[in-house]
């Protein structure tokens, strides 16, 4: 009997005690020692999607099978990290094809989460580079799947938040990259409006785009912020002495929890406005290494700390294109006007969706804050939030997600009950479970 | 420079390969195809040549021939570490002879019969080299928790002293590893450890220590005087102490 640990996703809210199994080699990827279990990588997703009580833990799954250089495809265990990724992938030329905002999450989290990153205008989420997964399933059985063996599966299993069966391994096509550096753009915005009309306008030609929003900013300035495109750079432009260094471990670290007031509105206010002037000019161009522009808060270990040990929520949603810059508009100004103290809060367009049945990308306006969990009167204010953001056709991402309802859920995801059938053919016993996918009422 | 490595699936073993830089490796296990992920990862990450090679300590019988065995599939080498150990459960094991003649097979027959014929292997070669053997600081003081697996190790270690006295005199260097509690499957489900260190800790510790020609090594360092303080404590004292 595996031995009790406290687990929680990175937004420290909930936290579940939960025996953790640990898989060394493909045959530990079993579902008979418990009634049910959950593939479990990083834990970095936020809310309840990564717990339950019985985990098998895929980070010892941490191999690179196989690369074949000319094809860019690199076949991989489920707990390889992007990080590792990275290590492997930068050095010969190549770069993740879809990263989203950390490099800590495992490449089975990824799949489960059907990741996207700042290039999902232009490339999709991760989905559309995984050329094949090899997976367990609750019976035991190894298979194999894809875009075009066994779709129904792959495309439950990519988005699927490990509820369709453990993924041992997976083929990833990588980007091929010119340097380790990126061509930052930076244009500062006055308003919401402008911001959403820059996007519009920068949409087509860039690879890369996300907006900093200024989250206490109200009225006329609301949604102001800074909108950062970025380009892979070109190797004639790069005048450093290594094309592809890595990057360094991070040595800022939050030793311990930061007490609630730390992080108030007023210190808030005073970091937003130092980081929006910093930029002086309307318009600033840099070249920049992949990490800082990436993964901005990889820097800083544990950062989770910060909200306090209490935790936080983490709350992203997007809504369609139609009428999504005044629907936007009003939850940013909803969110404004209670003064959450948010570190970080960020725009972006979203490309059109994929065939994944709970793949949370849809075209449209995709919103990411962070809300410090300080008193339960949050609840009733993000349910409201989530009333809107369903009648707007729009979506809560599971991956972030700690307190989503059944009802909203469901309304938010057409494609749901196809998700429960496929769930039905391939685990028929509910083997696989989370605290989230009883929460949702999909098992 | 090739590395044999028996037990090549222990936690312990995988952090020290990570470590030998300009190796090639010869990983012995049983089971061993289990280890092709671990193989296939370390070809594409270092470029260095990489074989699995079945081996059971075990099998007696087997051992006198394994070098050659080595020699032939794999390559030659010139160093060996020697990581497998197995733990089992003392209380159970007091009233079971399999379960007992095991962990005292494993842990000191096996090892020390496998040592021995590759230390000739080793000597008969010529070339520079080494045997890294682990063992624990359980072996240092006999302990009702687990006084099988420590007489086993103990012997191990005293087995070592001898083979680095024979072989002081030639290009052979051997190294004995005495670690505390590590984080690894092999204690995963055991209670009441401390002062717990990585397999990462132990391993850097370990390389840093063979290239150093050190004799022997606690890791982490404090378990050297852990040990002092344990072996001093008199018998009539000891015996009474639950531990």
């Amino acid at each position: 009997m595996a031995k009790k640990t406290t687990t929680s996703g990175w937004g420290l809210y909930p936290r579940v005690d939960a025996s953790v199994r640990r898989a060394h080699y493909r045959r530990d990827l079993r579902t008979d020692d418990e009634t049910s279990v959950l593939p479990q990588g990083s834990c970095r997703s936020y809310g309840d999607a990564c717990l339950h009580d019985h985990v098998v833990s895929t980070l010892p799954l941490k191999h690179l099978l196989d690369f074949d250089p000319e094809q860019g495809l690199l076949r991989a265990e489920a707990g390889v990290t992007i990080e590792d990724l990275i290590r492997f992938a930068v050095p010969r030329g190549f770069f993740p094809p879809v990263t989203p905002g950390t490099k800590f999450p495992t490449l089975g989290g990824c799949i489960a989460a059907d990741v996207h990153g700042k290039n999902h205008h232009a490339d999709g989420s991760i989905a559309g580079f995984v050329e094949d997964l090899e997976m367990v399933l609750a019976d035991g059985s190894q298979v194999h799947c894809s875009r075009h063996r066994l779709p129904d599966l792959f495309w439950a299993t990519l988005g699927g938040m490990g509820l369709t069966g453990f993924v041992y391994a997976a083929t990833l096509r990588l980007k091929k990259i010119s340097s380790a550096y990126i061509q930052q753009r930076s244009i500062k915005t006055a308003n919401f409006a402008e911001t959403c009309r820059i996007f519009a306008e920068t949409q087509q030609q860039c690879t890369y785009s996300v907006a900093w929003i200024d989250s206490l900013k109200k009225g006329r300035q609301l949604g102001r912020g800074l909108i950062l495109l970025g380009e892979h750079a070109p190797a004639d432009q790069i005048k450093k002495k290594e094309l592809f260094p890595l990057h360094a471990g991070s040595r800022l670290d939050v030793p311990f929890f930061f007490p609630d007031f730390a992080l108030n509105t007023w210190s808030m206010r005073a970091f937003n406005t130092l980081y929006y002037h910093h930029q002086w000019s309307h318009s600033s161009t840099t070249t920049i290494h992949y990490n800082p522009y990436f993964y901005p808060l990889d820097m800083v270990h544990r950062w989770n700390r910060i909200y306090g040990r209490k935790g936080f929520l983490q709350y992203q949603v997007v809504v369609p294109f139609a009428d999504g810059e005044e629907i936007m508009a009003d939850v940013l100004g909803r969110i404004v006007h209670r003064g959450i103290p948010s570190l970080l809060t960020v725009l972006k367009t979203l490309g059109p969706a994929n065939e994944g049945l709970l793949s949370f990308p849809i075209a449209g306006y995709t919103l990411a804050l962070d809300i410090p969990f300080r008193n339960t009167d949050i609840m009733p204010f993000l349910r409201e939030l989530n009333k809107s953001i369903v009648d707007a056709k729009g979506r809560v991402y599971l991956a972030k997600d700690a307190i989503l309802e059944k009802e909203d859920f469901a309304a938010m995801y057409p494609k749901l009950e196809e998700f429960k059938r496929v769930k039905r053919l391939y685990d028929p016993e509910h083997r696989f479970r989370s605290r989230q996918s009883d929460r949702l009422g999909i098992t | 420079m090739r590395a044999l490595v028996l037990g090549a699936k222990s936690a312990i073993a995988q952090a020290i390969v990570e470590r030998l830089d300009g190796y090639d490796f010869a990983l012995a296990a049983r089971d061993s195809e289990e280890l092709a992920p671990f193989a296939a990862d370390l070809r594409l990450k270092r470029s260095c040549a990489v074989e699995l090679i079945e081996f059971d300590a075990l099998d007696t019988d087997a051992l006198e021939r394994f070098p050659h065995k080595v020699h032939d599939q794999c390559g030659p080498f010139d160093l060996v570490v020697l990581v497998f150990g197995y733990l089992g459960d003392q209380r159970a094991a007091e009233r079971d002879t399999t379960a007992m003649a095991r962990s005292l097979n494993v842990n000191f027959t096996g090892a020390a019969i496998a040592l021995s014929h590759l230390a000739n292997y080793l000597e008969e070669s010529g070339k520079a080299g080494g045997i890294i053997g682990i063992c624990s600081v359980a072996g240092d003081r006999g302990r009702q928790s687990n006084y099988l697996y420590g007489a086993a190790k103990g012997g191990l270690a005293i087995f070592l002293q001898g083979l680095r006295n024979r072989l002081a005199s030639t290009p052979v260097h051997v190294l004995t590893v005495k670690p505390g509690f590590v984080d690894t499957p092999m204690t995963q489900d055991l209670d009441g450890l401390f002062l717990v260190a990585s397999p990462a800790k132990v391993a850097d510790d370990i390389v840093r220590a063979y290239k150093k020609k050190k004799d022997v090594l606690y890791t982490p360092f404090f378990w050297r005087w852990i040990m002092l303080i344990i072996k001093l404590v008199p018998e009539r004292v000891f015996k009474k102490l639950k531990l």
